[in-house]
C-alpha cells in the first residue's frame, strides 16, 4: 500500500491528516525568514500558514526571498 | 507621445508586430534602485507604451556603482531622476512616477492599471509583502520578482522559477551582506532577465 504523500519542491514527503503549511515547513526544516509558498498553485499568505491545511497529494512550492534590489 | 517620423526612424530595425504589442502595454516597476532603474531603461528602449514607477528614495553616491543615475542627480528623488533619463532615451514611453513607499494599502492605487508588475525592491520583507498582496489582488496578472542578486560572477546560478503567474529571477541564494555586495554587472543581468521575461510574456511567447 502506498503511504499518503505530498510533493514539496519536487521532493516527496509523508502526508498526515490535518497537516498545515507551517507543519510542512517544519517537516522540510525550512528556516529562511522570508518565503513565498504556493499549495496546488495558490499562494498562501504568511498569516494563513497555521490555518491552511495541505491536502493529501498536494503539490507545494516554497521559494526563499533574499534581500537585494 | 504619438508615433511620428522620429518614432518610425528609431524603431525601424525592430519587429513591428512585437512593437505594436509592447506599445499597448502598461508595466509597473516597484522600486527604482539597481533592478528597477535598469529594467526601466530596457523597457523604454523596447518601446513599452507606459511605465508606472514607484520609489520613495533619493539618489545617493553609492547608488552610482550599479544604478542608472548620474553624479549630478545625487540628492534628487530616484523617480524624478529616472524619469528625466528615460525621457532623454525616448519620448514614446509614457511615464507615471510615484515618490512613495509601496505599502499593502497603496499597491492597487499605484499599480492597479499595470498589465504586469516587476518587483524591484531591496528588502526581503517588502518583497514578500508585495508578492502576497499583488497575487491576492490580481492572481491572473504576471508578477516578476527577483531574489538572489548579490556578488559577482556565478552566471550559471542565475535562472527563472515559475509558480503560475509568479516568476522569480535570480540565484535564490546570494544575499546582499558584508562580503557579498551588489555589483553593477550582476545586478544589471538580473534586471535585464526581468525585463526580457516581461517582453516575452507580453508578446505571448511564453505562458
Amino acid at each position: 500500500m502506498n503511504a499518503a504523500q505530498i510533493t514539496v519542491n519536487g521532493h516527496q514527503i509523508p502526508w498526515q491528516e490535518g497537516m498545515t503549511v507551517r507543519a510542512v515547513l517544519h517537516a522540510m526544516n525550512y528556516s529562511f525568514r522570508m518565503l513565498v509558498i504556493k499549495v496546488d498553485g495558490k499562494l498562501v499568505k504568511r498569516e494563513d500558514w497555521d490555518s491552511t491545511p495541505v491536502p493529501r497529494g498536494a503539490e507545494v512550492s516554497v521559494y526563499h526571498l533574499i534581500s537585494g534590489g | 507621445m504619438k508615433p511620428d517620423k522620429l518614432f518610425a526612424e528609431m524603431f525601424s530595425g525592430q519587429d513591428q508586430q512585437l512593437l505594436q504589442i509592447w506599445r499597448q502595454a502598461t508595466v509597473g516597476i516597484a522600486g527604482a534602485g539597481g533592478l528597477g532603474s535598469n529594467v526601466a531603461v530596457a523597457l523604454t528602449r523596447a518601446g513599452i507604451g507606459k511605465l508606472i514607477i514607484a520609489d520613495h528614495d533619493s539618489v545617493s553616491k553609492p547608488n552610482l556603482t550599479r544604478q542608472q543615475f548620474f553624479l549630478r542627480q545625487v540628492g534628487l528623488p530616484k523617480v524624478a531622476a529616472l524619469q528625466d533619463t528615460l525621457r532623454k532615451i525616448s519620448p514614446y514611453t509614457e511615464l507615471s512616477v510615484y515618490p512613495q513607499k509601496i505599502t499593502e494599502q497603496n499597491l492597487s492605487g499605484i499599480f492597479g492599471k499595470a498589465d504586469l508588475l516587476i518587483e524591484a525592491l531591496d528588502d526581503a520583507e517588502q518583497k514578500e509583502m508585495l508578492i502576497e498582496t499583488w497575487q491576492s489582488l490580481y492572481p491572473e496578472r504576471y508578477l516578476i520578482a527577483a531574489s538572489g542578486i548579490g556578488g559577482v560572477g556565478k552566471n550559471e546560478l542565475l535562472h527563472t522559477e515559475q509558480m503560475g503567474t509568479l516568476f522569480i529571477v535570480g540565484d535564490g541564494v546570494s544575499e546582499i551582506q558584508p562580503g557579498e555586495s551588489p555589483v553593477s554587472a550582476r545586478v544589471a543581468v538580473v534586471a535585464n532577465m526581468q525585463a526580457n521575461l516581461c517582453l516575452e510574456l507580453l508578446a505571448g511567447l511564453r505562458k
